[in-house]
């Protein structure tokens, strides 16, 4: 049950999905285009933004990167399979996952549901140090040294699994499991992606990581540091 | 190539061929000319030298018979051999006067002719160096008037070593000036040869490029003799097969281009008809039983139409050359388990994988490649359905088999092929008739090969290999 924002130019498309999505208990609002979309943010804030990338006026990419420069609202683009360009663009804009048109609404649920369970605290933690890095699993925040880290949902739950187990290489594979949920069919983008906006906001040097570390061929491992 | 057939096809390149007639037309012509001339200036030198032999002795006898007693004795001999000088020897029957070899050379040809005329005779003879022996008699003026022979007769030897010397020295010459034009006329062939085989190698070049696919290969003519004409030609005939190629090309573009835009604007409305039909779906049970009849079959037929316009695109993107391999390290024997749980074949189908395969290669499309096989199988074959990973160097090989009734002979060439139905008794199968389209395409991009035969007691049975290191591109 979440507040979706729905961002599709076709009228069609936006109904359709509306209906579908609403019959799966949730609370669908529609925007035809890119402004209205960023309009209807300031006035209820949903928990999540399903997003189309082909919008007239500002497109969808655009309109990641101004959500994104606004917080950590969990974005789910809708791309059309196999555009490369579009998912890795998106990826990069800030989105936090994907689906493929013609998409099933069974599936958009799924996702919708597990990018909203990245933000729950589901943990009794104790703050963690690593270095100048404070991870708090409970109140689910991140410092570094004295300055909160501003993560979205994805990527805090992708550092967590990662920091779970200083010095354990997990594959791209466990991780799209872990963090995304997805059934595995073979797309290690996202993790990339996502790993890499991750580095930005954490590592001194990106360039040259320290907390997360590719480990060529296997996957990504936290430190150790 | 064997040493001798080469040897054979060089020279029987047209360049040696033109040079080496070059070479021989030039240098016959050379020293026949050179020998000629010099043949002639020999013995007009040699007649010079006799003529002017002939006149001194005569001039000698003439100056000194008059004053001769007759019958002359012996000193009167001795005074006219001294006069001529040199090797000379004058007879009066059996009287002699000799100095010098003159007896060795005079032939008994020259003796008895010179008795005979009234005329000085010469012979040219060889006896260390060429000589001339000059002969003749000495007249007298009868009181009658009449001029007739005294019976003495003058024979004289002169050296013609110097005159055979300058015959020599031309013939030198003539050979220096034939081997002169050797050079000259190796230099003149090869520039004619460049002249006449230039063209003809830029020809044969731009027939390559064309032949290769260059369609803009095109030929500078030269001047207007038969090669330019031919240079002409050629343009012509590349422009018109450029204009055609082009044709064709651009309208199997513009298909293709339509292709990907239908499929395209399909998926607009598809997205529409896949999330209501599953709303109505929903509601399925709770219906009346004919609209929940239409109500899956909506579903079912929004499904295949949905896989068809995805596929329409795969194939498009394959055919615009927009499909990239993006390559990773991909252990082969979980993917492959991953694409059949995924699906849920994987208690049906049987996985022969003994090992671990790390490889490095496109993993999506490897999902692809076995989903469509395995998917194919289970449609068109029968259970169990096999599929076999090995690992080896350089390749993996992927088998699917199945256990139904095999592929015709005449379905196998086309398995491949785009909407080919091998079963027309199942005119509607449940995939959109290019998976295995798709699934060839995937391999070929990898530059791999995927064969479709018959397994010794089983079914149909596909083959695949891949290259187990696939280069990354940057």
């Amino acid at each position: 049950m979440a507040r979706i924002l729905l961002i599709e130019d076709d009228q069609a498309i936006r109904s359709g999905l509306a209906l579908a999505l609403g019959r799966h208990g949730h609370d669908v609002r529609e925007a035809g285009t890119g402004e209205q979309g960023l309009r209807a943010l300031g006035s209820t804030p949903p928990d999540v933004v399903v997003l189309d990338l082909m919008l007239p006026g500002i497109d969808g990419f655009e309109v990641c990167r101004r959500i994104r420069a606004d917080g950590d609202l969990p974005i789910i683009m809708l791309t059309a399979r196999g555009d490369d360009l579009d998912i890795v663009g998106g990826l990069e804009a800030g989105a936090d996952d994907y689906v493929v048109k013609p998409v099933q609404p069974r599936v958009l649920d799924a996702r919708v549901r597990a990018v909203l369970r990245r933000g729950a605290p589901a943990e009794h933690g104790a703050r963690e140090r690593h270095h100048d890095l404070t991870i708090d699993r409970a109140a689910l925040t991140v410092h570094k040294g004295e300055v909160q880290v501003s993560l979205t949902p994805t990527e805090l739950r992708l550092l967590l699994e990662l920091s779970r187990a200083p010095g354990q290489v997990l594959s791209r594979r466990q991780l799209l499991e872990l963090v995304w949920e997805h059934d595995y069919l073979g797309d290690s983008r996202l993790v990339d992606n996502c790993v890499q906006r991750l580095r930005a906001k954490i590592e001194d040097e990106p360039s040259r990581p320290v907390f997360v570390q590719t480990v060529r061929g296997f996957g990504y491992r936290f430190g150790p540091v | 190539m064997r040493p001798l057939a080469r040897a054979r096809s060089v020279l029987g390149g047209l360049r040696a061929r033109l040079i080496l007639a070059f070479i021989a037309v030039a240098v016959t012509g050379a020293a026949a000319a050179a020998w000629a001339s010099a043949a002639s200036a020999g013995s007009s030198l040699l007649e010079e030298a006799q003529r002017r032999i002939a006149d001194e002795i005569e001039r000698k006898v003439t100056a000194t018979a008059p004053s001769m007693p007759y019958p002359p004795d012996q000193a009167a001999l001795d005074r006219l051999r001294t006069t001529i000088g040199g090797p000379a020897l004058v007879t009066y029957g059996a009287l002699r006067s000799a100095t010098g070899p003159v007896q060795d050379l005079l032939t008994p040809r020259l003796r008895s002719a010179t008795g005979e005329t009234d005329r000085l005779l010469a012979q040219r003879v060889q006896r260390g160096g060429p000589k001339l022996v000059v002969g003749t008699p000495v007249l007298i003026t009868g009181l009658d008037g009449v001029r007739r022979h005294s019976g003495v007769e003058v024979y004289a030897v002169r050296d013609l070593g110097g005159v055979q010397q300058q015959v020599d020295a031309l013939t030198a010459n003539a050979s220096r000036t034939s081997a002169l034009a050797l050079p000259v006329a190796v230099l003149l062939a090869l520039l004619a040869a460049r002249g006449v085989l230039r063209p003809v190698r830029d020809l044969r070049t731009a027939a390559r490029r064309l032949a290769g696919g260059d369609l803009g290969a095109r030929l500078r003519p030269r001047g207007s003799d038969e090669l330019a004409e031919l240079a002409e030609t050629f343009n012509d005939t590349a422009a018109s097969l450029e204009r055609s190629v082009g044709e064709l090309a651009r309208m199997e573009a513009d298909a293709r281009r339509f292709v990907a835009d239908v499929s395209h604007e399909l998926r607009t409305p598809l997205t529409t008809l896949t999330a209501v039909t599953e709303v109505l779906e929903g509601e399925a049970e709770r219906m009346p039983a004919d609209a929940r009849e239409s109500t899956r079959l909506a579903v079912s037929e929004t499904r295949k139409l949905a896989r068809l316009a995805e596929d329409l695109i795969e194939v498009s993107r394959f055919d615009s050359g927009a499909a990239t391999l993006r390559p990773e390290e991909v252990e082969l024997r979980a993917a492959v388990r991953d694409c059949l749980h995924t699906r849920g074949w994987l208690d049906e189908v049987q996985l022969d994988a003994p090992e671990e395969v790390a490889a490095v290669l496109d993993r999506r499309r490897l999902d692809v490649i076995t989903a469509n096989l395995v998917g194919n199988a289970r449609r068109h074959g029968a259970p169990p359905v096999v599929v076999r990973l090995r690992g080896e160097q350089e390749w993996v090989h992927l088998e699917v088999t199945d256990h139904g009734a095999g592929l015709a002979d005449e379905v196998a060439p086309h398995v491949f092929d785009r909407f080919y139905k091998a079963d027309t008794a199942r005119a509607r199968s449940e995939g959109s008739g290019l998976g295995m389209a798709i699934t060839a395409e995937n391999v070929k991009l990898h530059g791999g090969t995927i064969e479709a035969g018959n397994a010794a007691g089983a079914g149909a049975r596909f083959t695949v290999r891949l290259p187990r290191w696939t280069e990354v591109s940057p």
